[in-house]
């Protein structure tokens, strides 16, 4: 087997890569700091000139979610990414996407806010990710990359499961990964479907032409007659217990003895891993939960922590307290559940993270 | 009743073979049906039927879907150029065209009409501009004439209150990326038939790749305008067409 190419890259280019990499149609985005390299890197990578892909750059993010709608509901593989203020926009586009049923991938480079915020790192667009952001029940599935290397590989894994479920699928992000440059493996080039593969995988709804299709297909989230809405309702709830069934993830880092968890995912994960060590070092037993999947959200492990004896939990993120809410769901007041976070930019360190379990759970 | 037997010499008139049996759910009157029909006639003419991917509104022509025997996708309120231009984009050989009306292009999808026009899209809007919300129970749209009397505006658009219309179609001709943009109307028979040729000429200019085309239809609400068809067509003609006066307003080839 030919070696794989091994790369030093920031997060917001590998995206790009894993774009072209995993076989990706079209993106369709709009520049914000601070995730512009993304498009900037697809631009000077010219895929459309290699696999076909295209690129396009929107005149805003309500005009490139429209376009990732649209060409979503001819079944090909369609991506955009923004950051925060620029994901709200695409909030409307978001709940037609889940509605339609149709998959595509959007990523959340997340910076500090309310407003126009800050061009800084946060994770306080986790409520807006995993508990709606646009009008009406839906979800999308949440991937939470702590690392370069998981920004390329959720690419494709976000794909994957959007089409697995016909369904969107958010890698939510931050400032600090997309920034931070790593090492990053890259998997080897999967080609484009092909036309007539689009139509075989989804002919049976996409409106990409009738082709030899006798009926005609409608990309709509339009169903006047309530029951008949209640109906999709149904449908897309049944799908999101699949999705919760069959598709939680996340790491276990140092949990088995631990007497505390913290819980964390992207930067703040990466954090709350050095504050482990720390505590070891100081020889308090912590461990370290790290959601991969926000939702559907590890409730099962948390609850089983709690039920095994854990002390305490601190959910650890760059906003005001948003993920905690989960924690607690998932704990059923079984243990005190804490929140540590930095908010409006500002990033904690370990020390911080290990004084505030030391403060907060142990008396 | 029985069904009859229309024997081939006798024929003179049919439905086109691509609007559905789905009972259409437009007023008596309006002109939505009517361009309806041309669309299907001449992309059963051109042989686009396998090819072709239709965007909606959201307005009355929402439900264009149900009537039209082609793929569609239903967009977000004003957003069907970008809906339509990723479509076109990802599939460069298919006829893909948006059918819009006064508000959901010239109001909330300004944005995606104007740059769909000015990237040169291969793309064709169908804009019916009947100078008022017909969906939501006929407010003030745009292109409500000053004086028009609409639900948001009772006593008649007032500038100073409610601003000036404008005339999308000659606005958008000023850009480079727009090739084929024309002004008709569908209230007279030789006005279907003139209409029929510059919706096909349209399509053919999207095709050939030769940038935006928009065929923007002067149609009645005589719902919304609370009056009889056939008045709505008189005051149409007198009210409406000097100021969006019917006719080619620009056609040309891509700058090179």
């Amino acid at each position: 087997m030919a070696e794989k190419e091994v790369r030093l890259m920031k997060g917001n280019e590998v995206i790009a890569h894993a774009a072209v990499h995993c076989g990706c149609d079209g993106y369709f985005g709009y520049p914000i700091t601070p995730q512009s390299e993304v498009m900037e890197t697809l631009m000077e990578l010219k895929p459309w000139e290699t696999t076909g892909m295209v690129v396009l750059q929107a005149e805003s993010e309500v005009s490139s979610i429209n376009m990732v709608y649209g060409g979503a509901a001819t079944g090909k593989k369609v991506m955009t990414s923004s950051s925060s203020p620029g994901v709200s926009l695409m909030s409307e586009g978001l709940s037609y996407l889940a509605a339609g049923q149709l998959p595509c991938l959007v990523v959340n480079c997340q910076r500090g806010g309310p407003g126009l915020g800050t061009i800084q790192p946060s994770q306080g667009d986790y409520f807006q990710a995993c508990k709606g952001g646009g009008h009406g029940d839906y979800h999308l599935i949440v991937l939470a990359p702590a690392s370069v290397q998981e920004m390329y590989d959720f690419v494709g894994l976000g794909f994957d499961l959007a089409f697995k479920y016909r369904t969107p699928a958010m890698l939510l992000a931050d400032g600090a990964i997309g920034q931070m440059m790593e090492k990053v493996v890259f998997s080897e080039q999967k080609p484009r479907r092909t036309d007539e593969q689009v139509v075989e995988e989804c002919g049976s709804w996409a409106s990409c032409g009738k082709g030899k299709r006798k009926h005609k297909n409608v990309a709509t989230s339009l169903f006047l007659q309530p029951d008949e809405l209640e109906a999709l309702n149904q449908k897309l709830q049944a799908t999101y217990r699949e999705i919760e069934a069959h598709e939680v993830r996340y790491e276990e880092y140092m949990c088995d003895d631990a007497d505390y968890i913290l819980v964390a995912f992207g930067s703040s994960a990466r954090i709350s891993l050095a504050a482990v060590d720390m505590a070891r070092e100081q020889g308090i037993k912590l461990g370290l939960l790290r959601p991969i999947t926000l939702y559907p959200f590890p409730y099962a492990p948390l609850k089983a922590m709690a039920e095994r004896g854990v002390k305490g939990f601190i959910s650890v993120e760059l906003n005001a307290g948003q993920m905690v809410e989960d924690v607690r769901l998932a704990v059923e007041g079984k243990a005190p559940v804490k929140h540590f976070g930095a908010m409006g930019g500002m990033i904690f360190n370990p020390e911080s993270v290990l004084e505030a379990l030391k403060s907060n759970l142990i008396k | 009743m029985a069904e009859v037997e229309i024997k081939a010499e006798n024929l003179v008139y049919a439905k086109p073979r691509l609007i559905t049996d789905t009972v259409m759910h437009y007023c008596p009157g309006c002109s939505h049906g009517t361009v309806h029909k041309l669309i299907a006639e001449v992309i059963d003419e051109m042989g686009l039927e396998d090819k072709t991917i239709a965007v909606s509104p959201v307005g009355c022509s929402v439900l264009a879907y149900n009537y039209l025997d082609v793929d569609w996708i239903e967009a977000a309120h004003g957003r069907a150029c970008a809906v339509a231009t990723a479509a076109k984009r990802l599939h460069p050989e298919h006829m893909v065209f948006t059918y819009q009306g006064d508000g959901d292009l010239s109001a909330i999808g300004t944005a995606e009409t104007i740059h769909a026009a000015a990237r040169g899209e291969n793309i064709v809007t169908i804009f019916i501009n009947n100078a008022i919300y017909g969906m939501t129970g006929g407010q003030m749209s745009p292109t409500t004439l000053l004086g028009m009397k609409t639900a948001t505006t009772p006593y008649g658009r007032d500038a100073k209150l409610n601003g000036f219309p404008y005339k999308v179609a000659d606005m958008i001709a000023h850009l480079d990326g727009t090739t084929y943009i024309t002004r008709q109307s569908v209230h007279t028979p030789a006005n279907v038939r003139k209409c029929k040729k510059a919706i096909r000429k349209a399509f053919e200019n999207a095709l050939a790749g030769n940038g935006y085309s928009m065929v923007e239809v002067v149609a009645t609400c005589n719902s919304g305008w609370k009056m009889s068809p056939v008045e709505a067509n008189k005051w149409m003609e007198e009210n409406l067409l000097p100021v969006y006066p019917l006719g080619d307003i620009k056609c040309t080839t891509l700058p090179k």
